[in-house]
């Protein structure tokens, strides 16, 4: 073997061409150096962040702790917060470049400042990263640090799996991430619909780094829902029997559930498509027989599922949001749930609806238009059920409530759009227009987006023990909602003008003013983003004034308010029993809130796991060799993979065990500390001065 | 038997130590297997949309035997039935030298299996009727070889589970792994069924 | 020998072993009378096609019910409903899929000749 043979089997198909910069350097056209300076400083402003977290965490010499406290933990609180970390780093990336694509199209009449490979790849990127490393991993942070502390438990069924299921979406994260260094990625969307993702059409890499990353993301959220929905089943307190759940549980184990039974269909699409890709099987080529709907079919009956995903956690958010904040019980609670689980049937009887145009009989569209239509009963009831919560309570206006009433508005607008596309004949007129932009954005913006903006503000102070600051927050929530109408309300109009999605250039003077606004509107969303990390960085400063130790901020009615914040590694110093659905909230109303347990016993929890950080390390390396046909590195990783899952199961799992002096002196010591901490008032809530002790609405009539 | 809360095989009794963690695990387990049957299923739609899709290459008729299919399915079957005797003598015995025993004989079949079905897959292979032949191909290429991929895993976790009840004897993780090992491979067998009506016997109508 | 005694003696509501090795048998034959039965539907030959269809179809699902029986041991009473919910709501899972891609993509395909 000579060593040209030996350097091609060493990088594959990877040559010099994959540097950001190399077209550029070669090929030094106007249109090549902006795209060129654009990737090159991105790709540059993402080394150095990079180079800057390993000094910072070397100069503070915080290894130990990254490795010992964070990377092998398998403490579903500390995977929560890991998850939503993931998720605003990967939400920088992705409102940045909607900003990118808005200005070109501001500018994009006769031909915006991208190339269309350029522009192909952020829509790509931009769709790619917010559904399955945005709204996937917050949601999943949300559930993994919510859902045990609401049932009760110490944590959730499967740890390790826990934290594996984290580990494969981070590393399918990094591979997206890796493709800025090593273009390019794929231009099909964030569907990746074959014939074009298939090798005839896109002979590069692009689509390899779209299915790896989509794959490792889909195994790690089936891992997740099998994880939740195992907890949910398994492991809630004494007392709460399906009833007496909180709303967000529900949610949660319905969501779990769609996300089981509907990352089959994806898993199998993106299989197939990568083996016509690698193996020249012929499953959506256009020749040998191939049948590129077949994958639009198996694409959509994962993608419609996917939307509930989605948007159930959020629902069981905003039930919470809306009872805590309206002093009352959720209303109608049986209903909502029948609701929220008529919506998870329903949303596997719909898939059709994201292909009318594909030609399929007229028969056939009107059966799953008609089905489309059924989903806005069971979440108009939804909506009522929330409006009825406030109704006749003392309604309190908190960041998280901000952001519920945007969500109330947007979303019912959204949900009205829905309808219309509902309607085959209407869908026929609009579909690949902007107007669906418009649309889907008016679902998943003010649906999911806010709703975990929402439990962030909602839960951050459970989570650290300090309150976020609520002037930024208001005005972040402000920010987000004014600029979403004003990035996505003038799509709705020049959709119906006709401006087709995903257009690089247009030629149609008529379209400028509309695109002009919704450029301003992503900016608007920028600037939101920035409130919010000020936010974050003004109430770290602040922390000891917004210190809500005693653990019940907002005078909260389920049991993840009866414990210190933060809380402690193992939850609950006494596993608690419940006898009413907002048990916290009962206890308090009895006065029985913050009693000292008569018995102590060494509670026994998980010890960390090396399994997690090597799966996480060596997917993606696996992932990346199988993108750039580095078939060594692919053999290496999969022994890796192979060896260390094996090893594990010889591996005794070990427990470590807390004293029943230890939890005893801590919960004694918070227990005083609440004794202690001024009793606030509702109207002091969101100032210094909210200890975490409230006075109580909970003995007033509701 | 109504006390285990899991469905299939049981195993034990509330009063057991390790038989909560057993029981959260088989039904993650069940839930998994859900999981994968539905891609199991996915991958029968495709076959079956696919099987008009011949692009003048053979057509399943025109391909398939059932004599190897018939022996796969007798080693399969058989299979089935000694994982399931191995499971009697870790429940009724706690018997090392049995359990290992019937899971050797449960690998072999295991192994007789995958023998068989590489045999009839390189046949074709030789024959002109490779996955990229057709979008039929494709499809049947992706059916069998993914099937017989879990019986290959299937193969190593049997390696493995004996090894561990050889080294750790029966505590509560190796059995709930044997209970585990042996609901995927009595499903195996499942998928199999399938298999067998819809791509061999389906062909010969 | 560990905890396997005492699930013995605790229990007692335990199948025998003979019971349950029994089952497996039991299993094991039906198994191969079906078998026997869907391959005789299709080689005889005398059968009209639909009836062959059904034929293999009828034994295949009876053959997967055998198998969930003897080898896996569901039963529909004495178990917890929640389990039972999983199988049930798997089965109308796979239907909705499979059916749904078979007659979207049979209606595609028909409509393209």
């Amino acid at each position: 073997m000579s060593l040209t043979d030996f350097i091609d089997a060493l990088t594959g198909r990877m040559t010099l061409e994959a540097l950001p910069f190399w077209k550029m350097v070669q090929n030094p056209t106007p249109e090549n150096i902006v795209n060129g300076a654009i990737a090159t400083g991105v790709a540059a402003i993402l080394v150095l962040a990079a180079i800057a977290v390993l000094a910072l965490l070397t100069y503070f010499r915080l290894w130990r702790t990254v490795w010992f406290d964070w990377l092998t933990t398998v403490d579903h609180k500390k995977i929560g917060i890991m998850y939503i970390v993931l998720s605003f780093v990967m939400m920088l990336r992705g409102v940045v470049e909607a900003n990118f694509m808005r200005a070109n199209q501001a500018v994009g009449f006769d031909g915006g400042f991208l190339s269309a490979d350029h522009f192909g790849e952020l829509f790509t990127t931009h769709g790619t990263i917010m559904i399955f490393f945005v709204a996937m991993p917050f949601l999943s942070g949300v559930i993994n640090y919510v859902l045990p502390l609401q049932i009760g438990a110490r944590d959730m069924s499967f740890p390790v799996t826990n934290a594996i299921g984290l580990a494969l979406t981070a590393s399918g994260a990094m591979l997206v991430m890796a493709s800025l260094l090593f273009l390019p990625f794929s231009i099909g969307g964030w569907t990746g619909y074959p014939p074009f993702t298939g090798k005839e059409y896109s002979p590069d890499v692009g689509p390899n780094y779209w299915i790896w990353a989509v794959t490792l993301s889909g195994l790690g959220t089936t891992l997740t829902g099998i994880n939740v929905a195992c907890t949910v089943y398994k492991k809630r307190c004494p007392g709460m029997d399906f009833w007496k759940m909180p709303m967000f549980v529900w949610a949660s184990v319905t969501t779990a559930i769609l996300m089981i039974f509907a990352l089959p269909p994806l898993t199998v699409a993106t299989a197939m498509l990568a083996l016509d890709r690698y193996l020249d099987f012929h499953f959506f080529t256009t020749d040998a027989g191939g049948i590129p709907m077949l994958y639009a079919n198996l694409f959509w009956l994962f993608g419609h599922p996917e939307v509930y995903i989605l948007v159930l956690p959020a629902f069981g958010v905003w039930s919470e949001v809306f009872a805590t904040f309206s002093g009352k019980t959720l209303y109608a609670y049986r209903t909502l749930v029948w609701a929220t689980l008529s919506i998870a049937v329903i949303s596997f009887l719909v898939w059709v609806h994201h292909f009318f145009t594909m030609g399929q009989s007229a028969g056939m569209n009107a059966v799953f238009g008609i089905a489309t239509m059924l989903v806005g009963v069971p979440t108009g009831v939804k909506i009522y059920d929330w409006l009825l919560t406030m109704y006749r309570g003392r309604v309190r206006i908190t960041t998280p409530m901000v952001y519920a009433l945007g969500f109330v508005m947007l979303f019912v607008i959204g949900g009205a759009s829905g309808i219309l596309l509902a309607n085959p004949t209407i869908d026929y007129q609009v579909h690949n227009s902007v107007f669906l932009v418009a649309h889907f954005h008016n679902m998943v913006i003010p649906g999911t987006l806010f709703g975990m903006l929402g439990a962030y503000s909602f839960w951050f102070p459970k989570a650290f023990g300090f309150m976020l600051d609520d002037w930024w927050g208001k005005l972040g929530a402000s920010l987000w909602i004014v600029g979403f109408m004003l990035a996505f309300f003038p799509l709705y109009a020049v959709g119906l003008l006709g401006l087709p999605r995903r257009s690089v250039a247009y030629s149609e003077a008529a379209y400028t003013p509309y695109t002009v606004v919704a450029m301003l509107g992503a900016l608007v969303v920028l600037a939101a983003l920035g409130a919010m990390f000020w936010q974050l960085y003004v109430s770290i400063r602040n922390r000891d004034a917004l210190n809500v130790y005693a653990g019940d901020p907002w005078d909260g009615r389920t049991l993840e308010w009866s414990i210190s914040s933060p809380p402690p590694v193992y939850n609950f110093a006494v596993g608690p029993e419940v006898f009413a659905r907002d048990a916290f909230w009962e206890e308090k109303r009895a006065g029985h809130a913050y009693q000292i347990p008569d018995q102590w016993e060494d509670i026994e929890l998980p010890a960390n796991s090396w399994l997690a950080p090597i799966l996480f390390f060596s997917s993606f390396t696996l992932t990346f060799g199988l993108v750039w046909h580095m078939w060594w590195l692919v053999i290496l990783s999969l022994l890796v993979v192979v060896g260390a899952l094996v090893a594990r199961s010889f591996v005794i799992d070990r427990e470590r065990t807390i004293p029943a002096d230890v939890v005893r002196e801590e919960h004694l010591r918070w227990l005083k500390a609440v004794r202690e901490a001024p009793s606030a008032p509702r109207e002091l809530e969101v100032a210094p001065g909210n200890w975490g002790r409230p006075q109580s609405e909970a003995g007033v009539p509701e | 038997m109504s006390q285990a809360r899991h469905p299939g095989l049981k195993l034990g009794h509330e009063h057991d130590p390790g038989s909560g963690e057993v029981e959260a695990l088989v039904f993650g387990f069940w839930i998994f297997m859900m999981s994968d049957l539905l891609i199991f299923g996915c991958v029968f739609a495709t076959y079956v949309v696919m099987l008009p899709q011949v692009a003048d290459g053979p057509s399943a008729a025109e391909l398939f035997h059932l004599r190897g299919p018939l022996i796969e399915t007798t080693l399969l079957l058989a299979s089935s039935v000694t994982i399931g005797f191995a499971l009697l003598e870790t429940k009724h015995r706690a018997d090392k030298r049995r359990t290992t025993l019937w899971l050797a004989v449960t690998f072999l079949l295991g192994a007789g299996f995958l023998f068989s079905s590489t045999h009839s897959l390189l046949g074709h292979l030789e024959n002109g009727a490779g996955p990229s032949r057709s979008a039929f191909l494709s499809a049947y290429w992706l059916l069998v070889p993914l099937h017989a991929l879990h019986v290959a895993i299937g193969c190593l976790w049997i390696a493995v589970a004996a090894a561990q009840v050889r080294i750790r004897g029966f505590d509560w993780v190796t059995t709930g792994g044997l209970l585990r090992l042996s609901i995927y491979w009595h499903f195996l067998d499942i998928v199999w069924i399938g298999i067998l009506s819809v791509v061999y016997l389906g062909a010969m109508i | 020998m560990s905890h396997m005694d005492k699930i013995d003696e605790s229990g007692g509501q335990m199948e025998s072993r003979a019971d349950e090795r029994s089952s497996y048998l039991r299993g094991g034959i039906a198994s191969v009378v079906l078998t026997v039965i869907a391959v005789l539907a299709v080689v005889s030959d005398v059968l009209p096609d639909w009836a062959a269809w059904t034929t293999i179809a009828v034994a295949g699902i009876l053959q997967a019910v055998a198998q969930l029986h003897w080898f896996l041991h569901i039963r529909l009473h004495g178990q917890a409903w929640e389990d039972l919910q999983l199988i049930f709501f798997t089965i109308l899972i796979l239907v909705l899929m499979v059916g749904g891609t078979i007659w979207v993509m049979g209606d595609l395909t028909a409509r393209m000749m």
